[in-house]
């Protein structure tokens, strides 16, 4: 950093020489691809200048970043690969009154937040879609969707679920406002590359079997952390036959096993899914996009320096017991003693996570009664995800121990396809509340909140203390679990309900 | 940003696991609009306890926590650095953080030092009743007793924190760097260079 520019020149020469020398040899992984590809400059430590395509910002960790730049005279060096979609405080009720005038925020720092985002995006000339618009929604549903992300590209958010996108084949990870102000500024971060680990899931799933049962039992297998340090490819035959959707809910929680990011493969499921989308290349470009995109698979022999096996057949319908995403075991199954784990901390946490979540070991699951139900949250809020939640509704009643059920759509997009399916009939006629999009309960910024003391079946990300509002207890599931729980109130196997 | 050299003072012998960035800093403190006063959302849910260390008068205002595996897990919050910052603790050390956690804690001058566990196992200990001392220069963790545990940095991280380096700065002086890969990428992939322009 304090060498000379012919220095840095020289150096990011030297490195592209080498590149180039080594890179037709040597196999590479997808990650290798895609960092490769965007590499700006390598300092001789390793650290490298990596070019970021795709920059999706909302509104709470954004004000700091542009305030910074504000405050030292710079400007945003790309507001043209810059998308700005306000998603975590909105409230999910109605957003405009009969005369289509804007219903007031009642929160007045969810309404100063949105209000920094709808000032410093034309302010530093960025494309904002607003809450008034059809396409708004979840940052990481709206990107796939409009065709914002795409394949091999660098894309960042200043959220971790941006690893989402890595059902695509991007490079996807969440950043920091430090970060966010970085790349707004220069359109570039520096980052050292992380591990290559592939997680491959083979065989067929089970009926009932969702890709967020995939992802959540490999969260079990890996644990909370044992993904730090790496960028997780996820293959093998289960994960190729997933839709274009449920590869965004398995990429989505990579960061739940501390991975940096996810990745699948582009494939035909994932060209099929982006034609045509309003940001997606078109005519000749999209040949060309398609080619480039094929080209980034793996290549034969390329080395991982770690390997995980699944079995698919080992996969079942999963649920959550404590407050980590790692604490996942099948519904069939029982609430885990902490002595049954053998590292003395994690006997601790345990413990500490049943007195939280109200549970006693050996409890059976499919015997916990829950009081909530959210259907949404970036994980599982697309059109998938409620077809699969209304197919178990669909002619079923909301149990009456369930004080309150919502299902959130990922974006105004998704909320319109489901009323042309007429999913939202279904919803509300089972007594289950049909919302606007937004983050919503999954993390509790906005008005939609779990009460203290009370469970929750939820479709989200995270069953942190206290993530669904102060004392709320969260059980992670499919978008069928969580109807499933909705009709019966209380944890249940999914395939009990729909085998028949 | 100001630099850093030497973190001393007492330690909150804290060594819970896993702990995530919600835990830190829950989101309804994440509506603000300025990096000020998060402190007093800081471990929320933990300072309910009467007892609990970071309100006790032994460890309030202690620059240096001791944490357990897997530090700062979860979300992206930058918020969580901020808040231990206003909270005045400006180094951790754990096993391991999370790659966000400690990304955001570097950009704030916050010192995130990697020790093994018997390291901070031993540190524990110590922090009950005496001074810790980090010092960068040197990479090393010491105590009144003798104890001298060495530690790993980024030299890159070290050098900026070392002088108080603003990254944004120093990337803005690659600028003709960046230029040039846009105008290759444009050539090379002009579907990722074509912007969606407001």
């Amino acid at each position: 950093m304090q060498a000379s520019p012919e220095i840095g020149q020289w150096l990011a020469n030297c490195a592209a020489l080498w590149l180039s020398a080594h890179m037709a040899h040597t196999p590479r992984t997808l990650y290798d691809k895609i960092w490769d590809a965007h590499v700006v400059e390598r300092r001789d430590d390793g650290t490298c200048l990596i070019y970021i395509d795709r920059h999706l910002v909302h509104e709470v960790t954004s004000p700091q970043a542009f305030e910074s730049l504000r405050a030292a005279g710079r400007k945003v060096r790309r507001p043209d690969l810059t998308l700005a979609v306000p998603d975590h405080n909105l409230p999910t009720t109605a957003r405009r009154d009969a005369a289509g005038q804007r219903i007031p925020i009642a929160d007045p720092e969810s309404a100063q937040q949105l209000a920094a985002l709808e000032r410093n995006a034309p302010e530093f000339g960025i494309r904002l879609i607003g809450d008034a618009d059809v396409e708004q929604g979840i940052v990481h549903v709206v990107g796939p969707e409009q065709g914002f992300s795409l394949p091999g590209a660098t894309i960042v958010c200043g959220d971790s679920h941006t690893a989402c996108h890595g059902g695509l084949g991007a490079l996807a990870f969440g950043i920091g406002t430090s970060e966010v102000e970085h790349v707004l500024a220069t359109q570039t971060l520096l980052l050292k590359q992380s591990k290559n680990m592939e997680v491959r899931v083979e065989g067929e799933l089970g009926a009932g079997v969702t890709a967020k049962d995939v992802v959540l039992h490999i969260c079990g297998v890996l644990g909370a952390s044992g993904g730090t340090g790496y960028v997780i490819e996820y293959t093998g035959s289960a994960i190729r036959s997933l839709s274009l959707e449920g590869r965004l809910t398995v990429s989505n929680m990579a960061i739940e096993h501390g991975a940096r990011a996810g990745l699948i493969a582009p494939d035909e499921t994932t060209f099929a899914y982006l034609k045509g989308r309003p940001f997606a290349p078109k005519g000749e470009e999209w040949d060309k996009a398609v080619a480039w995109w094929r080209s980034l698979a793996t290549d034969p022999g390329a080395k991982y320096d770690k390997v995980v096996v699944i079995d698919a057949a080992d996969i079942v319908p999963s649920v959550t017991w404590g407050t980590s995403p790692e604490d996942v075991v099948p519904i069939t199954g029982v609430v885990p003693a902490p002595e049954s784990f053998t590292d003395p901390s994690k006997q601790q946490a345990a413990q500490k996570s049943l007195d939280y979540m109200g549970l006693t070991p050996g409890q059976r699951l499919e015997e916990v009664e829950v009081q909530n139900v959210f259907i949404g949250s970036c994980t599982n809020s697309r059109i998938e995800d409620l077809r699969a939640a209304a197919a178990v509704i669909k002619g079923r009643k909301k149990a009456d121990n369930v004080r309150w059920a919502i299902v959130v759509p990922g974006s105004g997009l998704v909320k319109r396809q489901a009323e042309e399916e007429g999913l939202d009939r279904i919803f509300i006629e089972a007594g289950i509340e049909w919302r606007e999009p937004g983050c919503s309960a999954c993390l509790a910024m906005n008005p939609d909140k779990v009460p203290a003391g009370e469970r929750c079946a939820s479709t989200s990300n995270r069953n942190f203390v206290g993530r669904q509002g102060p004392g709320a207890r969260t059980h992670l599931v499919s978008p069928a679990m969580a109807a499933a729980a909705a009709v019966t109130g209380k944890l249940t196997d999914v395939r009990k309900l729909t085998s028949a | 940003m100001e630099p850093v050299k030497e973190v001393a003072g007492r330690a909150i012998p804290f060594g819970r696991k896993n702990v995530d960035t919600d835990v830190i800093i829950p989101a309804h403190w994440l509506k603000t609009i300025t990096r000020d006063g998060l402190g007093r959302g800081a471990f929320e849910a933990l300072r309910q306890d009467p007892d609990n260390l970071f309100d006790s008068p032994e460890f309030k205002g202690s620059p240096i926590l001791i944490a357990g595996d897997n530090f700062g897990c979860g979300s992206s919050r930058e918020h969580a650095a901020w808040a231990l910052l206003d909270l005045g603790i400006t180094a951790v050390i754990a096993p391991s953080f999370s790659d966000i956690f400690s990304g955001n804690a570097f950009k704030n001058g916050i010192l995130t030092v990697v020790l093994p566990q018997a390291a901070i196992d031993r540190l524990m200990e110590v922090a009950q009743t005496d001074p810790v001392t980090i010092d960068l220069e040197s990479q090393t963790v010491t105590t009144p007793f003798q104890d001298r545990f060495s530690f790993e940095i980024d030299p890159f991280r070290k050098h900026c924190l070392l002088n108080g380096l603003d990254e944004v700065g120093l990337t803005l002086a690659r600028g003709d760097a960046i230029s040039d890969y846009e105008n290759k990428s444009a050539g090379e992939t002009p579907w990722l260079a074509k912007g969606v322009a407001a």
